[in-house]
């Protein structure tokens, strides 16, 4: 297990206060102006030495992602913009960062400003976390009072401004450049890709979109050297994550553990074990509901990080861990996420805003087992045509629950069509 | 997406209230000049609050001239949108997650304790105008499911029989506790923490 010494997050639960005087106890705002006066360079090399990758779901390395910022201003103003959209469903980290430890987030948002020439940093929480953005906008003005926004900020010699912005719920606005439309006041549709946000992002300016795990952690990183964080976890796969475990298990809960731990460690040593023992767990949704499902027998033995995830046809996600013991009805999960997608999709693409319903509408069926075996292939085949032909990775989302499903739990669908055939109830589960 | 329109009866009109009117000024100053339109979602959801709970189209007209925006540009923040309701709620607008992570834990039995308390059908306000209910995407309080928002405020942890307790209170004027409804310590496992044990800090 993890030694607290080396968690980031030492107020993840709240127990402390979150205010500026308690968070510096605990280390927050520890001479940050020693880590400006290092430099840009040597920030940014740092952090790329660091191997952290990024925590809101795509794990692009975040020091590359930083050093595609303009080195020096064409006379536009850069941005940070950080994504606190958390809505990828089983995700609730973000949320504990912003409420019971905001110090070392907003220290990040000063760090990592300076990092990429930006004097200006918005902070984009979805509507729904209202506690969350006031607590923000208090620890905000905190640092405001405190010297360490504004001018000259935290003696650093940098000006700094920083703004917390709200949406009004809608998932899609978690895509950094729906997020970016919607910050500019519009609906939160994906931009087509080339221009990336780092050259034309926010107001047509240099932006960089990060999520709020990733920032937190970076003053962290600076001030303990990044061999520390990549001596965690597993080469490409370094540091510390925070885990949401939900679900069929004894203790959901957030835990911040070493990345690679075992799934099964995971869950037995923070969770309290699947519901009813190991042998009861069916299948698990491992990073948000956006990757596909992975068996028993695959749990039994997977790490949690990107690579590992990934060989397994799944993926890291936002390391959302989504349990599900064997009275789960797997088809009505899956269909209650395709109903998500459904109600999510900004319905700019024609694949996605009408493959998202139809997809729905053909699970809802395989539910009761209302269906044609031969649809199942049918339903794969239209996942496929949705994914990678949508300008945002909504429709990706969409489509590879469903080819989890699709993948290890077959059977139950077939079974369902040929009870419903035979005349016979259909079982849930067995 | 889902087709959302406003309601057909209207109110005559729409004004912030001094302070709201202050406050939306000090908003549109969060954004750089001539990029006012940013503040179109905080002022629509100040005005929503001012208003019981749900956007009209004066509200969109007079935020429409406050940002120098067209009245259809506010409009289609206002559906795309979905915490913008359309129509009136109860006083108390209950929203129900029930997306996978929550359905697993028994979202179904807080829905059906609001169909038996509330409304049989989501979106109806009660006979006593004190509440509505609706189903939501998730919340992202995940591992503290079932949750539901009232207002600004989580309560989390639930079953069908908390939901009722915390219906009866507030149909009583009791403000009921927000956050787990069995007593855990935020996010923590149930039972206490079982990390960040040896931490110092106020």
């Amino acid at each position: 297990m993890l030694a607290d010494k080396d968690r980031i997050f030492t107020n993840l639960y709240g127990i402390h206060d979150w205010r500026l005087a308690a968070a510096r106890k605990r280390g927050a705002w520890d001479n940050t102006k020693a880590l400006i006066e290092r430099g840009r360079d040597a920030i940014v090399d740092e952090l790329k030495k660091s191997g952290l990758r990024g925590r809101g779901g795509a794990g692009f390395p975040t020091g590359l992602k930083w050093s595609f910022m303009p080195k020096q201003s064409d006379g536009r103003p850069h941005y940070l913009v950080v994504n606190a959209d958390e809505s990828e469903p089983g995700t609730c980290k973000d949320r504990d960062i912003m409420r019971h430890d905001p110090h070392i987030f907003l220290e990040g948002c000063l760090v990592a400003s300076f990092a990429m020439g930006a004097n200006a940093c918005y902070i984009y929480v979805r509507g729904e976390y209202r506690r969350e953005y006031q607590v923000l906008e208090a620890a905000i003005q905190e640092c405001y009072d405190a010297g360490l926004f504004g001018k000259n900020a935290a003696g650093s010699g940098w000006d700094f401004d920083c703004y917390v912005h709200h949406g009004a719920g809608a998932y899609i606005c978690g895509e950094e450049t729906a997020l970016l439309e919607s910050l500019e006041g519009k609906k939160g549709m994906p931009r087509m890709k080339p221009p990336f946000p780092a050259n034309v992002g926010l107001y047509g300016c240099p932006t960089t979109v990060n999520n709020v795990e990733s920032i937190a952690v970076a003053p962290e990183i600076l001030r303990r050297g990044a061999t520390w964080f990549s001596t965690l976890g597993r080469p490409n796969n370094t540091g510390t994550k925070v885990f949401c475990i939900s679900g069929h298990v004894n203790k959901p809960c957030n835990v911040e553990e070493e990345m690679g731990i075992p799934l099964k460690d995971l869950i037995e040593k923070h969770a309290g074990g699947v519901r009813g023992g190991w042998d009861n767990l069916l299948a698990i949704i491992p990073g948000g509901s956006s990757v596909p499902m992975i068996p028993k027998s695959i749990c039994d033995t997977v790490l949690m990080d990107f690579d590992s995830l990934r060989d397994v046809k799944s993926g890291l996600g936002t390391a959302a861990v989504i349990v599900m013991d064997r009275s789960t009805d797997l088809v009505k999960a899956i269909a209650r996420l395709a109903r998500f997608y459904k109600h999510e999709s900004c319905g700019q693409c024609t694949p996605c805003r009408e493959g998202t319903g139809w997809m729905w509408r053909v699970l809802e069926r395989m539910v009761k087992g209302e269906a044609e075996t031969a649809e199942i292939d049918l339903l794969l085949e239209v996942t496929y045509e949705v994914e990678g032909h949508t300008i945002c990775a909504l429709g990706d989302a969409a489509a590879w629950p469903i080819q989890g499903l699709i993948r290890h739990f077959r059977s139950d669908i077939e079974r369902r069509i040929n009870a419903r055939k035979a005349g016979k109830p259909a079982l849930a589960a067995e | 997406m889902s087709l959302r329109r406003l309601a057909p009866e209207q109110p005559a009109s729409f004004a912030f209230t001094p302070e709201n009117q202050k406050w939306a000024e000090g908003q549109i100053k969060k954004y750089p000049e001539g990029r006012q339109a940013s503040a179109v979602v905080p002022l629509l959801w100040r005005a929503q609050e001012q208003q019981g709970g749900y956007v009209t189209e004066p509200m969109i007209r007079v935020i429409a001239t406050m940002l120098g925006l067209s009245p259809i540009r506010v409009l289609e923040i206002a559906t795309f949108y979905t915490m913008f309701n359309l129509k009136p709620v109860g006083k108390h607008l209950i929203q129900v997650c029930t997306t996978t992570p929550c359905w697993l834990r028994g979202s179904d039995t807080v829905v059906a304790a609001c169909k038996k308390n509330i409304a049989h059908a989501p979106e109806t306000v009660s006979a006593d105008g004190m509440f509505s209910w609706m189903e939501v995407e998730c919340l992202g309080a995940c591992v503290n499911a079932p949750v539901v928002q009232i207002g600004d405020d989580y309560y989390e942890d639930l079953d069908g029989a908390r939901m009722e307790s915390i219906l009866s209170d507030l149909r009583a004027g009791r403000q009921p506790k927000a956050g787990s409804q069995i007593g855990r310590q935020t996010s923590a496992p149930e039972g206490g923490p079982l990390t960040l044990k040896d931490v110092k800090g106020s």
